[in-house]
């Protein structure tokens, strides 16, 4: 199929970008979209021209790297699906498309399609993940977990830190990330000693980063490629509010 | 080039014991003193960092990703294998051992091996407490599966992510020490070079991939855990930015490159659907529990699967095979498909693959029960081929996966230059010839946690050393040689492009090098490698600039050290007159059609030492003792 | 009150404000809808039930407290919730737009409901809404014949009018999607989330918007129709 690209082209941080047309041509059904990007970056290369910088690695939908706007969705037209797992057969012959990088304060475009989504380590830092010192765990089995509880904790976990939550919140949130993190270790017994600083402190950082608020229009959660749930944000918003507001919310660690 | 194992004395069991006692400690008053630097945040990186900051060591960390999270690592799906024994099925830390041996086909050091059993109790505990959703039972406690053939359930995992849920525990602890000031992340910035003075590491030189900038970072000491090479192929189930980069510029350095023809093909991928096909999906191996391998009769038919009448199937591995039918050992599925396809029998568009069939499957236990089991695996099979699963057979085909060699290192996991480690699938320790199913997790974590952050307070406690300068001289003739040697790439403007080169490369390497080698083939690929490096260095286009995010110039360096190391693979292989594990020659067949080991000649890992580019490479040997395994022959007809 | 604080500072924290001053405005405008049912009600001794409640509501307290004291009370109170409310969501929207300067060049919404996304315009409709509805029921500038005290003839006289029957008409709509999507908010941001019972929230939250507009509008369609008189 022949296909017609406008991507946003933008030589590096804080310079003016512009879309610019490309012509795709002979697209087999077959390809990932990253494989028909590689396609027209190998033909502007032999043309002498600089190809379209666009991120990506595993290939398979696990590392969170590839991303960007696709006819402006998250990832493009597939639900559950990030780019790299896109093929060209959701797709016909003649369509425009339509590629932009994530757009938000807090994710800066560095060129072309790649953004820096370092905001999303600096959230982990205040708080997401549990003080265990090397050497010092106690067996594995001497915490037992009931299994929906591990269960609830996985899907929480499954989280690739893409960042299409921000790209199609219209209040470029990252509340679906942060929320994600707090209820995986918020689900543990593991997580509740430090429960409570956690997500004050991943809050403040988001807000900090420059991410906006959560509306709860629930776009997120539709753009999420592994159905990251927006239930999950209640979850925070009531540990948020139990951290500040009830008395000593160190002592009620174990209320789940 | 020296290769002193330094295995330490006394009963198999003690050594590691024995050894920890006998390790000089750093005062914890001035472990802050000494700084390290960790290159590479994927399971054995981000854990050892985390680990070294814990302890108080002055850690600066490197990746080239935009945040650790990426490492490829992530990607693993089977599981994680330790010797809890938690089913009480007679599972041991000596049975692991034994296990890890025989699957690397008395090709590993024994005390390595040992010590990884034992190691691994503790991962379990370690990933535990720092909330890795572990698949748990109705009763809390955690579950296991038998996986990779192995006779006892010792294998943990999270659902098919197990890789990822355990990069994120290491990857949360590593951002813990990063907010607690102990640990400095530098993020998109690739090591270009080693800095060695007066023989000892002392540094590395990055670039920044956003600026383009080189910057120079001393130390007392450099750990690489920077990952495997299988993207010699090009087509690999790794990650496209997995690369040998960081090993080859330390191989070029002086470290010693061991064993690099042992590579892993895993038998089940998806094959490529195009001549732009850009990597290769893995299908678990667990499909074949199920499904049934085949391949129509005569050769060259293109019907579809579902008008090709049973009498016209060949059922090939249960045929071959009749007792393990399709749960034959990963080389051997692998190498059958290859000969059905190379015989003309493959099959789909592009006759490039096999059929893995689950109609029998489903007839027999429902399609619910098929769903059940496998039906994450199948929906992503559809999306990425647009067939289902359940209507028309899967096409698989044999795939690099994994790559057991790497840089030579001692017990302490110190290569041959001192102060420089390497930790994980970057180094050559533990599997042999032939790494066993949900043991890379295991030996990631085993030398980032718990081996590392010892033996190298043992190294730092021994030497000391001035701190370098910026502007020693050492840092800045190699910053120049990084900069020369971009420089180079930048100005070539030839016609071809980087990935041209390396899809070139890479089926020059997956015939010559990949599932079977023979003599002629390895010498014909030693002979054209250098020519197509030379074409390469004539030829290929890098566009935009060094002084910019340039992805294009990220390839050609990477590229451009593929080419380079191509070459030692091919030598291996061919200096490696044997079959063992993965690796296959095919003069060295048992009656069966099976690796043929010669343990007289070869039992000991091949060490290469760099004699400069398109030199051939110097051989050295460190011979291997069993003292506590018997060395036997495997057979699974 | 440190905490508070802390809480304040968050953007959850404005949230929060947001959805309990929203559930004061929501317990008013419920309260209010089950009031203007007693339209529906003959006149009993002479008196329409309207003017009865009416008279109700301003002397309530007394004569505990002065006339009308606890109806300014409340008028304040309800005042202070506006304000609020206002306020959050003027903070909210700043950070939104300063979350996102560059929009995309082609966007598709993804939100779960339509009411979501028109909360902000939404709510401006309602706020004139409330402007006229004060000028013109409770102080009367904006009623042709307003006679004070005399509600359920007010009423009547309002509603014969098309025109004043379809601006009610628009502004119940836009009540009815902003209280959707306001009720369900506000379950999801004070967290009053519960794996078994999430599916009902939405399905609660359409169901109040939809007795409140029908509460509302079924007086004044009567009117329009000539039931009422």
């Amino acid at each position: 199929m022949q296909l017609t690209l406008h991507v946003w082209r933008q030589d590096s941080p804080g310079k003016a970008g512009r879309h610019e047309k490309y012509e795709a041509r002979d697209v087999s059904e077959h390809m990932s979209f990253l494989e028909m990007l590689d396609v027209v970056n190998e033909r502007l290369t032999e043309e002498g021209k600089e190809p379209i910088a666009f991120e990506h690695d595993c290939r398979e939908g696990i590392c969170g790297t590839c991303g960007m706007m696709i006819n402006g969705v998250p990832h493009g037209p597939k639900s559950m699906t990030t780019a790299c797992q896109l093929h060209m057969r959701s797709f016909k012959d003649g369509d425009e498309i339509w590629i932009e990088p994530w757009r938000a304060t807090a994710f800066p475009v560095l060129k072309d399609l790649v953004v820096d989504r370092s905001g999303f380590d600096r959230i982990i830092q205040s708080g997401g993940y549990i003080s265990v010192r090397t050497g010092s765990a106690p067996d594995g089995n001497a915490i037992p977990i009931r299994k929906e509880d591990a269960d609830a904790a996985f899907d929480a976990a499954t989280c690739i830190g893409c960042g299409a939550c921000v790209a199609a919140c219209p209040n470029a949130s990252a509340m679906l990330f942060t929320a994600a993190k707090v209820t995986h270790l918020a689900k543990m017994p593991q997580g509740q000693t430090e429960r409570w600083d956690r997500v004050l402190g991943m809050v403040e950082t988001h807000d900090a980063e420059g991410f906006g608020n959560c509306t709860n229009h629930g776009a997120c959660q539709e753009a999420c490629p592994k159905g990251i749930s927006i239930d999950y944000i209640a979850q925070l918003n009531r540990d948020l509010i139990k951290a500040t507001l009830s008395a000593k919310p160190e002592e009620s660690g174990k209320d789940a | 080039m020296e290769l002193k194992s330094n295995i330490p004395s006394g009963p198999i069991a003690d050594k590691w014991d024995n050894h920890r006692f006998d390790m000089k400690l750093v005062n914890p008053a001035n472990k802050r003193k000494y700084e390290v630097i960790i290159v590479g945040t994927g399971l054995a990186g981000a854990s050892a960092a985390a680990t070294m900051g814990e302890l108080g060591y002055n850690v600066k960390v490197f990746t080239f990703h935009d945040s650790p999270r990426r490492a490829h690592s992530i990607a693993a799906q089977g599981g994680i294998n330790a010797a809890k024994n938690y089913q009480n099925d007679g599972d041991s830390v000596f049975r692991l051992f034994y296990d890890t041996i025989k699957g690397g086909d008395f090709r590993s050091r024994e005390a390595n091996v040992y010590r990884l059993a034992q190691i691994s109790l503790n991962i379990i505990d370690q990933a535990v407490a720092q909330g890795v959703p572990f698949a748990r039972e109705y009763g809390g406690l955690l579950a296991n599966r038998s996986f990779g053939g192995a006779q006892v359930s010792r294998t943990f995992y999270a659902r098919g992510q197990t890789g990822q849920q355990l990069l994120l525990g290491s990857y949360q602890a590593l951002e813990r020490q990063i907010q607690a000031g102990t640990v400095q992340i530098s993020t998109r910035q690739e090591m270009m070079d080693v800095i060695m003075v007066d023989g000892v590491a002392r540094g590395i030189v990055t670039r920044d991939l956003v600026s383009g900038k080189l910057q120079s970072h001393t130390a007392d000491a450099v750990v690489l855990a920077t990952g495997g090479y299988s993207n010699v192929f090009f087509l690999s189930t790794n990650a496209k930015h997995c690369n040998v980069t960081a090993a080859w510029r330390a191989h070029r350095r002086g470290a010693g490159f061991a064993n690099p023809c042992y590579t892993q093909i895993h038998p089940t991928c998806i094959p490529p659907s195009g001549d732009y096909q850009s990597k290769l999906t893995l299908m678990s191996e667990s499909l074949r529990n199920d499904g049934r391998i085949w391949v129509p009769k005569d050769a060259g038919d293109s019907r579809p699967a579902r008008d090709i009448p049973e009498s016209e199937r060949d059922y090939y591995l249960e045929r071959i095979y009749p007792s393990f039918g399709n749960l034959s050992p990963r080389d051997i599925a692998s190498r059958r498909a290859k000969e059905m396809v190379d015989a003309g029998h493959g099959i789909g568009e592009m006759k490039n693959g096999v059929f893995l069939d689950f109609k029998d499957a489903i007839a027999r236990l429902g399609q619910d029960q098929i769903s059940e089991r496998y039906g994450n695996l199948f929906a992503m099979y559809e999306k990425i081929t647009g067939e289902s699963p359940y209507k028309q057979p899967m096409r698989i085909y044999p795939a690099p996966h994994y790559t057991m060699g790497g840089l030579w290192v001692d017990y302490d996991l110190m290569t041959t230059v001192p102060g420089l480690f390497a930790i994980g699938e970057a180094n050559f320790s533990d599997h042999g010839a032939n790494r066993l199913g949900a043991s890379a997790l295991m030996q990631g974590l085993a030398d980032g946690y718990f081996v590392i952050p010892l033996t190298i307070g043992n190294y730092l406690a021994r030497v000391s050393h001035d701190s370098v300068s910026d502007d020693h001289a050492a840092v800045r003739d190699t910053e120049r040689e990084v900069t020369e040697r971009l420089d180079r790439l930048m100005s070539v403007n030839g016609n071809r492009t980087v990935d041209s080169f390396h899809i070139e490369l890479g089926r020059l390497m997956w015939n010559a090098c990949g599932m079977e080698r023979s003599e002629a083939g390895l010498r014909d690929a030693i002979a054209r490698i250098p020519e197509l490096r030379e074409e390469f260095w004539r030829d290929v286009r890098v566009p935009g600039s060094a002084a910019d995010l340039n992805q294009s110039l990220e390839k050609a360096g990477r590229v451009a050290d593929f080419m380079e190391f191509a070459e030692v693979m091919c030598h291996d292989a061919l200096a490696r007159d044997e079959s063992c594990g993965a690796h296959y020659r095919v003069e060295h067949v048992t009656d069966d059609g099976e690796a043929k080991r010669d343990d007289e000649n070869f039992s000991h890992a091949s060490v290469w030492e760099f004699q400069g580019v398109g030199n051939e490479p110097r051989l050295h040997k460190e011979e291997l003792e069993f003292e506590n395994v018997q060395l036997s022959t495997r057979s699974y007809k | 009150m440190r905490r508070v604080a802390t809480l304040y500072r968050t953007t959850v924290g404005k949230k929060v404000l947001m959805a309990v001053s929203g559930l004061i405005l929501f317990g008013f405008v419920f309260t209010h809808m089950l009031g203007n049912l007693k339209m529906l009600l003959p006149p009993e001794g002479g008196h329409f039930a309207m003017d009865v409640y009416a008279e109700f509501l301003r002397e309530i307290g007394y004569p505990l407290v002065p006339h009308q004291t606890l109806l300014w009370v409340a008028r304040l109170g309800l005042l202070g919730a506006v304000f609020i409310h206002i306020l959050s969501a003027v903070q909210l929207s700043q950070a939104s737009r300063a979350a996102r300067p560059q929009g995309y060049a082609k966007e598709e919404s993804l939100s779960l409901s339509y009411a979501s996304r028109t909360m902000r315009w939404g709510g401006v409709i309602l706020l004139l809404f409330i402007v006229y509805h004060i000028l013109h029921f409770t102080t009367g500038q904006a009623h042709s014949s307003f006679v004070a005290g005399a509600v359920h003839q007010n009423y009547v006289a309002a509603f014969q009018s098309p025109l004043v029957y379809l601006v009610y008409l628009v502004a119940q709509t836009a009540l009815c999607f902003h209280l959707y999507h306001g009720v369900w908010s506000f379950f999801q941001t004070l967290g009053l989330s519960h794996p078994k019972y999430n599916h009902l929230r939405r399905p609660f939250a359409v169901g109040f918007a939809l007795v409140t507009f029908v509460g509302f509008l079924t007086p004044p369609t009567l009117v329009l129709a000539g039931v009422i008189s």
